[in-house]
């Protein structure tokens, strides 16, 4: 089925879904509320399965829509996704759903508010992943805080005044300079000695396919009769290959990965993750860890990479150390301190199995940023799909968490033990979630670790083999946690009654527990999404390095009946 | 007696000029009504005299649009009288709007306050429509004198205005050190204006301009050369002049005692429509009569400017009375403000008169909620004061919210698109001239937004986070007032969402410096 304006479809009709609750309902029908914002969540995933329609044999930008938006600075309201970003869009509608799914007996006050926030925070998700105007991406990128921090603000826990306040400066640091950034980026489409040294060439192979290179055109031909500049990202990317390697790209360079460092999150930019983590309600962690991570990934996949290939693969710079190799080690620290620090947690008396989640994401994180600037096919393809895995196997964790803590009221490690005996069924799907996290063979993360790791590895062996002792590191505390908490004896008498999962939980956990086994036994669809954008940045970055299995010419072939005339 | 008349005023002034100051003519004509419906209606009726006032400015923009509509249509044209002192242009045009919009929200916002006060007299009105008279002789003038009678005219009104709630002694208070600091800060730039007298002969900006740049291009030894002290001394107490006005770094000691005991609807139209006005005076003379030397008045401001904004967001941090908080935030904002003077080019004084048309709506906003607060004899402005407004009134909360995050820039807010082409104005003017201080001025000035939001954020967590409760008392509204609210919120959102024709506005004021030669297009 083909719905005009697909994009903006699925951006804006959570908003409108919160003006609803917003203006509709009374504050006092909860109940109504929340069956009708798990409805509305349930309407937008079911749109955003349109997606699926992405022409994965073509590839590039699709779903393109071009308006007017402010003509004077050069930005125009334009959609369009890559198959990562449409992979990204439907991870975010269904954890929408599930958030909101979770969320009916977790929260107990302002539910109105509540679930306008959490519509108004998935548009604005949705919004970054599909934008291509960088003006427009900005604007939802840096509205994304708002109502995060309302969530955590109002239904965190105890320090969750500080919490939210931590998250909402520290992520606001990145985001100005990543203004400068793209304001910058903005005066250089208008250098005509940059300009003119972009080839067509280049320009195809960011674009991907014809529509998205006309809507380029379209996009600069305005600019041209405004005399200004363009925020079209494509066009940006593609400035990239002409930018000269030196202060100035690395500057840029560096404007960009502070902004989504500080969102992925790096070590060191880390420190607000676990205060968040630990003070938001369940729902706000699961988008949290599951969506606004991957707004700092997307970032460096979509903006970093394309538009600063010369620093982002530069090994020169600084004497022998490059730019380069600053994101590795910060990458590989992240994974080892990220795993230390999760261990951590598990051995402490009251260690907060949440905190532990959260410092596994700051370790998965970088698995991510090792995969994406080992700067080949196998490093990328296992980095993006990586950050769909965390999204599902973090998402169901911190779910898991919030199952128990509305049981128990309490996250502490060491107040539980032999939980399989009472709760046989939650033990089940923990262990499936856990296995999934440790990167079991036939569960999702063993694909996306193992791509992500094999790139590493073929940029340079020492890399891979750091990261492995994180992925080891991974596994010990996951199976000490599980051990921890499941096996044994009851010895705990406050756990000896607790209620095994309701209908609504399994009805929420399982699609996580499904994707997770089908990514893991058969990857190829997803993957399918994946590969053409990774080629195409790949290419952008090194033109020289072979790519396998890439039959794709350098430039679109010239007419499209090419081969029905044959 | 009439032919009299008439023969001496064709040999002052062409009776055609009158036109140009039709609409300042309006304004001053419904003040002086509204002094006399002040004597002849009952006290419990002198609400009229706000709405009359209202009718006034009302009347005024329809008389600025239909003489700025020929002009603005036709790009860059210019009317000038009254031998050349006066200059209606797209600049003019513009900015007169501006200080019409921040006296009409003004008088809406305090009809209902000076009633909580006991206070409702028909001279507070009288005042406003003086003062936005000045402000509007301020944006026409092209003249050394006409600028400084008419800022004078702004000023002294000002001192009575916020001297305005009598019985309370802490207005009292603040109106005294206003008037004190402000007069002396009048004298040190009538005396910049009079050494600008001394070095070109004359007091018309048309006439200063080249002789200024004239002694700063001047080869040594020449005469000129030897004016270039002098000029330069005419620069720096031109500029403290301005600073004050702005209430820019260090000349802002006055601005938080003003704010917070001046009567709240005077602080709204202090912090806007004085400041815009000053801002157009400080326009005027910096690009316009000082352009030619740019380089020596750039980096003053852009010093000035990065430690106005460090200064305001720092000091706002602490404090706990919200009209302190905003006027420092109100200081800060200045800083960002001159930003657009400091890389003047297109984007830059875009951004500035973009900047002060939103921070017009958002700060009258602001100060507008405050006043939902106030009950007589509770003073209702501290920031604890919003505590629960969630609760009790969301509507209100969520305009208060909003005004908040505009003030400090988050984006799809009129703010953002502001501070974005103030910033962008740096970067390119940075670009352009390959001088490494404005990207530095310009990272400062972004790094320091985020100082901005941890004070302007506290009033959300107030009124959404805090778990106190609001007390049940019904807050104090007027249709006015909601009306006045509902404008300024409607108005920022449209700023931020779709600037373009606001954008376009503001490019009016470009296209007028740019004809003069003011504007750096790169």
């Amino acid at each position: 089925m083909k719905i005009p304006y697909l994009l903006s479809v699925i951006t804006w009709l959570p908003l409108v879904g919160a003006l609803i609750i917003l203006f509709v309902f009374k504050r006092h029908q909860s109940g109504a509320i929340k069956k009708f914002a798990t409805a509305w969540f349930g309407l937008a995933f079911l749109v955003s399965l349109a997606l699926t329609g992405y022409d994965r044999a073509t590839g590039g930008m699709q779903f393109l829509e071009d308006c007017q938006w402010i003509p004077i600075i050069g930005a125009r309201y334009q959609m369009g996704v890559d198959g990562v970003a449409a992979l990204l869009i439907m991870l975010t509608t269904l954890l929408g759903l599930i958030a909101a799914l979770s969320s009916w007996e977790y929260i107990e006050k302002r539910e109105k508010e509540y679930y306008a926030l959490l519509l108004l925070l998935q548009t604005a998700v949705v919004g970054v992943f599909a934008a291509m105007d960088m003006f427009l991406f900005y604007l939802f990128f840096e509205v994304s805080l708002v109502p995060m921090y309302f969530l955590i603000g109002i239904w965190g826990g105890e320090r969750r005044l500080y919490a939210a306040i931590k998250f909402f400066l520290y992520t606001l640091v990145g985001s100005v300079v990543l203004l400068l950034g793209v304001i910058k980026m903005y005066f250089l489409t208008q250098d005509a000695s940059l300009t003119s040294q972009i080839t067509p060439a280049i320009l195809a192979n960011v674009a991907g396919n014809e529509p998205a290179r006309a809507l380029v055109a379209n996009s600069l031909q305005q600019a041209a009769a405004n005399g200004t500049g363009t925020f079209n990202i494509i066009y940006m990317q593609a400035m990239g290959a002409v930018l000269p390697m030196g202060t100035l790209q690395v500057l840029l360079f560096f404007a960009f990965a502070l902004g989504f460092a500080i969102k992925v999150p790096m070590w060191p930019f880390h420190t607000w993750l676990p205060d968040a983590h630990v003070e938001a309600p369940t729902a706000g962690s699961v988008i949290l860890a599951g969506i606004l991570l991957k707004l700092g990934t997307y970032g460096f996949f979509r903006f970093n990479l394309p538009m600063f290939p010369a620093a982002s693969a530069d090994q020169s710079y600084w004497g022998s150390f490059g730019v380069r190799n600053v994101m590795i080690v910060l990458a590989i620290i992240g994974i080892i301190y990220g795993a230390l620090a999760a261990m951590y947690f598990v051995v402490k008396r009251d260690g907060d199995v949440k905190k532990l989640v959260a410092y596994s994401s700051v370790s998965s994180m970088g698995i991510v940023m090792l995969g994406l600037f080992a700067l080949n096919p196998n490093g990328l393809n296992g980095a993006v799909l990586h950050m769909i895995n965390h999204g599902i196997y973090s998402g169901a964790l911190f779910l898991l968490v919030g199952i128990i803590y509305e049981r128990r009221h309490t996250r502490s490690v060491s107040e539980f033990g032999g939980l399989s005996h009472v709760m046989p069924g939650y033990a089940a799907v923990f262990l499936a979630m856990a296995m999934t996290a440790i990167g079991l063979p036939l569960l999702c993360v063993f694909i996306s670790e193992f791509l992500a790791m094999r790139g590493a590895f073929e940029a340079n062996p020492w890399w891979a083999a750091w990261a492995a002792l994180g992925i080891i590191l991974n596994a010990g505390y996951m199976l000490w946690l599980y051990q921890r908490m499941f096996f044994g004896n009851i010895d705990n008498p406050k756990n000896e009654t607790l209620r095994d999962m309701k209908p609504r939980e399994w009805a929420y956990m399982i699609p996580l527990v499904v994707l997770s086994l089908w990514i893991g036994v058969y990857p190829k669809p997803f993957l399918e999404y994946i590969q053409r954008p990774v080629n195409s940045v790949v290419r952008h970055i090194r033109p020289d390095y072979p790519i396998p299995l890439d039959a794709r010419p350098a430039t679109p072939p010239v007419a499209p009946e090419h081969a029905t005339t044959k | 007696m009439f032919l009299l008349f008439q023969a001496s005023t064709t040999e002052l002034f062409d009776l055609a000029d009158l036109r140009l100051i039709a609409p300042e003519l309006i304004l001053t004509l419904c003040a002086c009504v509204a002094l006399v419906m002040e004597v002849l209606l009952p006290y419990r009726k002198s609400r009229l005299i706000g709405y009359f006032a209202l009718l006034g400015l009302g009347l005024a923009a329809v008389s600025v649009a239909l003489l700025g509509w020929p002009i603005i249509s036709s790009g860059a044209g210019t009317l000038s009288g009254f031998y050349g002192t006066l200059r209606v242009d797209g600049f003019a045009i513009v900015f007169k709007l501006i200080f019409l919009l921040a006296a009409a929200l003004t008088v809406a916002v305090s009809l209902r306050y000076l009633d909580i006060e006991g206070e409702q007299r028909g001279e507070f009105y009288a005042l406003v429509l003086f003062a936005t008279t000045g402000m509007m002789f301020l944006a026409a003038g092209y003249d050394l004198i006409v600028l400084y009678i008419s800022l004078e005219l702004m000023a002294l009104t000002f001192y009575v205005l916020v001297a305005y709630a009598r019985r309370d002694l802490r207005s009292n208070e603040a109106g005294m050190k206003y008037f004190l600091l402000g007069a002396f800060s009048s004298g040190i730039l009538l005396y910049g204006m009079s050494l600008l007298f001394g070095i070109s002969g004359s007091t018309n900006l048309s006439a200063i301009a080249p002789k200024v740049a004239s002694v700063i291009t001047a080869a040594a030894g020449t005469d000129d050369a030897m004016l270039r002290p002098l000029t330069l001394l005419a620069m720096i107490a031109l500029a403290a002049g301005l600073f004050f006005k702005i209430s820019a770094v260090p000349f802002h000691m006055w601005a938080p005692d003003a704010y917070e005991d001046a009567p709240t609807p005077v602080t709204a139209f202090l912090s806007t429509g004085s400041k815009a006005a000053s801002f157009a005076l400080f326009v005027r003379i910096f690009a316009e009569a000082l352009g030619g030397m740019r380089a020596d008045w750039a980096p003053l401001l852009g010093l000035v400017a990065a430690v106005t904004i460090m200064v305001g967001n720092w000091a706002a941090v602490t404090q706990s009375n919200s009209k302190r908080l905003l006027a420092y935030s109100s200081i800060s904002n200045a800083g960002y403000l001159l930003l657009g003077i400091v890389a003047g080019n297109v984007w830059g004084y875009t951004g500035l008169v973009f900047y002060l048309i939103v921070y017009t709506l958002m700060n009258i906003g602001a100060f507008g909620v405050i006043i939902t607060l106030r009950r007589r004899g509770i003073i209702g402005d501290e920031v604890d004061d919003f505590a629960g407004l969630a609760q009790k009134s969301p509507l209100m909360a969520l305009m208060m919210a909003l005004f908040m995050l505009s003030l400090g820039g988050l984006p799809l807010t009129g703010g953002f698109i502001g501070k974005a082409l103030l910033f962008g104005g740096l970067i390119q003017r940075g670009d352009a001239e390959g001088k490494s201080w404005y990207y530095w001025l310009v990272a400062w000035a972004a790094l320091n937004t985020v100082v901005s939001f941890y004070y302007y954020v506290r009033f959300i967590r107030a009124m959404y986070l805090g778990e106190r409760e609001a007390d049940a008392r019904p807050l104090s509204l007027s249709p006015a007032l909601t009306t006045a609210l509902v404008l300024c919120v409607v108005g920022v959102i449209y700023t931020g969402v779709y600037p373009r024709h606001v954008i376009q506005l503001a490019g009016q004021v470009v296209a007028t410096l740019a004809s003069a030669g003011a504007v750096a297009l790169r």
